[in-house]
């Protein structure tokens, strides 16, 4: 780390390094850390940088090139999902997208609902949503009939 | 600040949204006619309009994700956070432009037929 800890004869506080484990327990006490919120960062950072080009690609082909949101209909998604391509394209880009939006709406969560219990609720209906949303996208890219 | 504030409302706008269209295209398993329906639905001019809010939303949450990666990881990242966030309005308007302009008119030649 580059960041070294000030030194003690000038009496200032040690500060802990921006992100590291939020202490829950007395220094010394038996442990109760985890590095869930540092590896949820990185995820923000990696989801998001793969979902720059998935996204904007997505919405790129669907809304602007051709005859943009015109031409799309259950023949023109049979065509797409055809490919193993696009339905992965698809596929990675719900599941990357879905868990990218529920961790950012944890976080506005945590931040604005002040009572424990708010914050509990929220976050089991987000949850929920969550599931309900990877589930079903899921389930529809691997089931999908073109000659339904 | 102000880039921090509409990078959290236009994330949890993207959210919904796609909470909204997983259960959209959901509908290619009930059946072609039911999907259609519901396609038909973005295809109006006035929800059209709202699809050009989505892609800026999207477009303005992915440029300034992009600032905070490089501020995050780039050691020069906080030094130019604000030439960064100059150049990110820039490619914002630059790229938005253009693709409102021919999402507008695909459904304008819907409507009203091509104009060649």
């Amino acid at each position: 780390m580059a960041t070294t800890a000030v030194p003690a004869e000038r009496g200032a506080p040690e500060l802990a390094t921006p992100r590291s484990p939020r202490r829950r327990t007395k220094p010394g006490a038996a442990k109760a850390r985890s590095n869930f919120e540092l590896y949820a960062w990185v995820f923000m950072r990696i989801s998001g940088l793969l979902l720059f080009f998935l996204v904007l690609g997505h919405l790129f082909i669907m809304n602007v090139l051709d005859g943009g949101v015109q031409r799309v209909n259950f023949g023109f998604v049979a065509g797409r999902w055809a490919s193993p391509f696009w339905r992965t394209w698809d596929l990675v880009m719900l599941l990357l997208a879905e868990l990218h939006g529920t961790n950012g709406l944890r976080t506005v969560i945590n931040d604005y609902a002040e009572r424990a219990q708010t914050r509990f609720w929220l976050k089991m209906l987000l949850y929920t949503s969550a599931f309900l949303v990877v589930t079903l996208g899921t389930l529809v890219i691997f089931t999908f009939d073109p000659d339904l | 600040m102000w880039s921090w504030v509409a990078h959290r409302i236009t994330g949890v706008l993207v959210f919904f949204f796609l909470f909204a269209h997983v259960l959209d295209t959901a509908l290619v398993r009930v059946s072609p006619s039911s999907y259609n329906e519901v396609i038909e639905v973005y295809k109006s001019p006035i929800v059209n309009l709202l699809e050009v809010g989505l892609v800026a939303a999207v477009l303005f949450h992915a440029l300034n994700g992009i600032r905070i990666i490089l501020i995050d990881f780039w050691e020069s990242g906080p030094k130019y956070q604000k030439q960064m966030l100059y150049i990110e309005l820039v490619l914002f308007v630059v790229l938005l432009v253009p693709a409102a302009y021919r999402m507008l008119l695909h459904t304008a030649e819907t409507l009203f037929g091509s104009a060649t």
